[in-house]
């Protein structure tokens, strides 16, 4: 099959729009969800009307992010479809299981409580109701945790959840209870809604900010940044704590991922992290030592061995370790992945021939040697060619070696402004949570005015940590399983142009929209909200 | 090209049965909860504000509900039958993709047409709303008709390349063909979009008979059944059309125990496959159509406020009987023109046994999360229909 490139970045270009617009709103409803019902608890327990005009004023402006978040997603699950044909057929049997999930076990709890907690404030008893607002609460939690299984064997398809059928040329599902506690989607999982609650804690905290600098809705605006700053400050150190282990897991399952993240083109014992630098974008078998890869940096020395391995002089594979290999530490090198991927494409083609003329014994043969084991792992875990076949893309010699890993100065930064923006979230809920304890939180103007320029930044992060996961995955939709390229619908540039402009136009609007709505409802505040 | 089914046991088909019967009850569901649609298209028989916002709060509570019938609807064909959401949407590309930009398009209209700031003004979300009522609908139809009259793609899943159309003789319209090409059919498709417009929009009509106050709005009332009327008119004559086709034309069908799975053509295929099983689909059909006609004339032609939910029952039973015919009995489910074996089955469409096993275990939980929906919907109608007080009130969320 040959693959036009330039369509290729097109239907790239319009899955990753779709995904950060619709993640705009993801990590929002995921923490307000919560601060919602936190709210509404404290109503219910203290039976005062002010909790009650809170919660309803907060519940307000989750609800115009709500609508637009379910639409967007809707686009997300379908363009799996329209936009990427070949990746739904060969992985569908794996991937879609979790999305049905999704949609039976989470997506309808939200949609049919979501509807109580709207409308029902007179048509319900306060119990039913404040249980509605925490079930749709936990809903969206439960969606992002389904979808998030979904992407994290996308990260990792391991041979323990899944193996690539020779008979029905696709990835099959061999074990549910596997995929769902896989390690590397957990994490994901943890880091994802810590980092909504964040957003949401920070969101509060601003806006609340906001009122107090404006001597307006004083009230509502210190209860409110009280229950913000408590949220946030536990929320936040949790997606630095969790983000640590995510860190371990990508280190551990995607070595190119983890290399592009920290500009780390030549392997090292002892690795160091950058903390701060403007890596260059070098082929990276030309590299030679990682001076050169940047322009200025500042490191923190073997942090990344520690935070990668566990171990302060651990080995951590560069780029190029990973395209020419590294026997000293047993790194195979890319021509031979490809090598295997190749075998193991010409199995699957041998097998299909045998089928068709009826030979059995071919059939067997070409089976045998597309399951034969080709590495055992010391935890028992064997790789076989036919978890590999996706290398065999890349068996061409003119293929260019450092087109199979991500590129380094987007995951780079996209990692670094993450981490960043996370470390200053942490001080601003401790100084926060101390100004609220201390009562000195209403008189601190210079406070109120950094909690309130901060409000956009949580999606800056969260945005930025997204693309960190997704480009950092390239070229591969499944990785080592199925390339990018490989993964998209055959179909002509002009529909997909088509289709990306109208989208366009529609997020544009819709977007400016939604801003200027929030905009005018903040600026009403609590009393004038509804 | 011809490839052997997927199936290789008993128990993997009865799976791929029970999870085409699985996808026909949430298409069932799915036309049912089309009634927001349905409503949608009626605004203009909103004369005044406060009528228009009657209007807006009865549906937008309930488009969300909708919304996750049909993401469910897509999940549910994404895990059991994998290879239908790789050729049909990554295919007929232009079809799906309209159908979403108008769901993307209603999903916010409700939240964003009554308040301040919304940019692009009042009219511009009705419009978004009567897109999604009535072009949506049309497509959806039309796509569903596809499962009948076939589409133009070749597919072989083992090089896993897909052709869809005919590009060297013109345009490829990915989809959109299927309501032009009159010699495949296109009349019955778009006969199909037009059943479905009209069932969601009476569907809808009666629903905000059933959740406004008659009472307090019974000019908007009035205006909804004289709608509904001519209406019904229009949705006799599709459904005869629908009707004829389905009796007359060839069908696609293949021997479940074919190991090859070869199809071919069989002429009154639809016909028997009504008459299977005792004729059973075909009386649960009939049930559905008399249902459907008794709603009709309990609140459209007299004043009864139950009709919807006698007609939206009917809905369902008429929408799961199209789906069981169109892909049980040993019917492809989606059919293709251009080469009768590239055409899906739910045998060599499926997803692996193991797979449809750990589903179907998931599946269990399909009557507790209908047992919420239908508890949910009790409490929040038990108080009686929508009056102007509630949505005069600021604290009802109201939109």
């Amino acid at each position: 099959m040959t693959i036009d490139m330039s369509m290729l970045e097109w239907a790239r270009g319009q899955f990753a729009m779709t995904a950060l617009f619709h993640f705009f709103f993801v990590p929002f409803t995921l923490g307000m969800s919560f601060v919602v019902a936190f709210f509404e608890t404290i109503y219910v327990k203290t039976g005062k009307e002010e909790w009650k005009n809170i919660t309803q004023f907060w519940q307000l402006i989750f609800g115009i992010n709500f609508a637009l978040g379910l639409s967007t997603g809707i686009i997300h699950e379908f363009e799996f479809g329209t936009n990427w044909s070949t990746y739904s057929w060969v992985v569908g049997d794996l991937f879609g299981a979790p999305l049905a999930v999704e949609g039976i076990i989470a997506f309808f709890m939200e949609a049919t409580f979501a509807a109580i907690s709207f409308f029902g404030w007179k048509r319900v008893s306060k119990g039913v109701h404040l249980a509605s607002t925490w079930l749709l609460a936990i809903g969206s939690n439960l969606s992002a945790l389904w979808i998030l299984i979904a992407n994290g064997f996308m990260q990792h398809p391991s041979n323990e959840f899944g193996r690539f059928s020779i008979e029905n040329s696709r990835l099959e599902m061999t074990d549910f209870w596997a995929l769902i506690v896989q390690p590397v989607a957990q994490v994901k999982f943890l880091h994802v809604v810590s980092a909504g609650y964040t957003l949401a804690s920070i969101f509060v905290l601003g806006i609340s900010s906001y009122y107090l600098l404006r001597k307006k809705h004083v009230e509502f605006a210190k209860k409110s940044a009280a229950v913000a700053a408590a949220f946030g400050l536990v929320a936040s150190i949790f997606v630095a704590v969790i983000g640590d282990e995510h860190a371990y897991e990508v280190a551990n399952t995607q070595p190119t991922k983890i290399a592009a993240m920290e500009g780390l083109y030549v392997g090292e014992k002892g690795a160091p992290i950058v903390a701060f630098g403007f890596p260059k974008n070098l082929p990276a078998t030309q590299v030679t030592s990682n001076d050169e890869a940047f322009g200025f940096k500042i490191e923190i020395p073997n942090l990344l061995s520690i935070l990668g391995k566990h171990s302060s002089d651990a080995y951590v594979p560069g780029l190029k370790d990973l395209i020419e290999g590294n026997p000293e530490y047993g790194i195979w090198p890319l021509k031979k992945l490809a090598q295997i991927g190749a075998e193991a494409r010409a199995d699957l083609k041998a097998y299909h021939e045998a089928k068709a003329k009826g030979d059995t014994a071919a059939m067997e043969a070409a089976k045998k040697d597309f399951y034969s084991v080709i590495w055992t792992g010391p935890n028992g875990l064997k790789l076989t060619k036919a978890d590999l076949i996706g290398y065999g893309f890349f068996a061409n010699a003119n293929v260019n070696p450092d087109l199979v890993h991500p590129p380094v100065p987007p995951v780079f930064y996209s990692f670094h402004i993450m981490v960043g923006l996370g470390f200053w979230f942490i001080l601003l809920f401790i100084w926060a949570w101390l100004a609220v304890v201390n009562g000195s939180l209403e008189n601190n103007a210079l406070l109120q005015k950094l909690a309130a320029v901060t409000v956009p930044l949580p999606w800056v992060a969260t945005s930025f940590g997204w693309m960190t996961a997704e480009i950092g995955r390239q070229p591969w939709t499944v990785f080592g399983v199925l390339p990018t390229a490989e993964s998209v619908t055959p179909i002509a540039l002009t529909n997909v142009q088509a289709t990306f402009f109208m989208f366009l136009t529609a997020f544009v609007i819709l977007g400016i929209a939604e801003l200027k709505i929030l905009f005018a409802v903040v600026k009403h505040g609590p009393k004038g909200a509804h | 090209m011809t490839w052997a089914p997927i199936t290789v046991d008993a128990t993997h088909f009865y799976l791929q049965v029970y999870f085409w019967i699985i996808v026909a009850v949430l298409g069932g569901l799915f036309i049912l909860m089309t009634l927001v649609q349905g409503g949608q298209s009626l605004y203009h028989v909103a004369k005044d504000e406060l009528e228009e916002r009657a209007v807006t709060n009865s549906l937008g509570r309930k488009w969300e509900l909708t919304f996750t019938t049909l993401v469910l609807f897509g999940g549910a064909l994404y895990a059991a039958f994998p290879l239908f959401y790789s050729v049909s949407f990554g295919g007929a590309y232009w079809v799906w993709m309209l159908i979403l930009f108008g769901f993307v398009l209603q999903a916010v209209s409700y939240e964003y047409m009554n308040k301040e700031g919304n940019v692009i003004g009042k009219g511009a979300y009705k419009l978004f709303l009567y897109f999604n009522g009535i072009v949506t609908m049309i497509l959806i139809g039309a796509a569903v008709g596809t499962f009948f009259t076939g589409s133009n793609f070749t597919y072989d899943p083992v090089s896993r390349i897909l052709e869809w159309g005919t590009a060297k003789d013109g345009i490829n319209l990915r989809g959109l063909e299927a309501a032009i090409d009159f010699g495949h059919g296109a009349w019955f498709n778009i006969a199909f979009g037009v059943l479905l417009f009209a069932i969601a929009r009476i569907l809808g009509g009666l629903w905000l008979i059933n959740d406004i106050d008659n009472n307090e709005f019974p000019e908007l009332i009035e205006r909804i059944r004289k709608t509904l009327k001519m209406c019904f008119g229009i949705l006799l004559v599709a459904l005869l059309i629908v009707l004829y086709g389905l009796i007359t034309m060839k069908g696609y069908a293949y021997d479940i125990h074919d190991p090859k799975g070869t199809v071919h053509l069989e002429a009154g295929k639809y016909l028997h496959n009504l008459l299977s099983f005792g004729a059973i689909p075909l009386i649960v059909f009939l049930l559905g159509l008399v249902l459907f006609v008794l709603g009709v004339f309990k609140s459209v032609f007299g004043t009864s406020t139950k009709g919807i939910w006698f007609s939206g029952l009917g809905a369902v039973l008429i929408g799961i009987i199209v789906f069981v015919i169109a892909g049980l009995f040993g019917t492809p489910f989606y059919p293709s023109y251009a080469d009768l074996q590239s055409s899906l089955t739910i045998q060599n469409a499926s997803g692996s046994k193991y797979t449809l096993e750990v589903m179907a275990w998931v599946s269990v939980a399909v009557p507790f999360v209908l047992g919420y929906i239908i508890w949910v919907w009790y409490q929040m109608k038990k108080n009686g229909p929508i009056t102007k007080e509630e949505i005069l009130d600021p604290e009802s969320h109201a939109y």
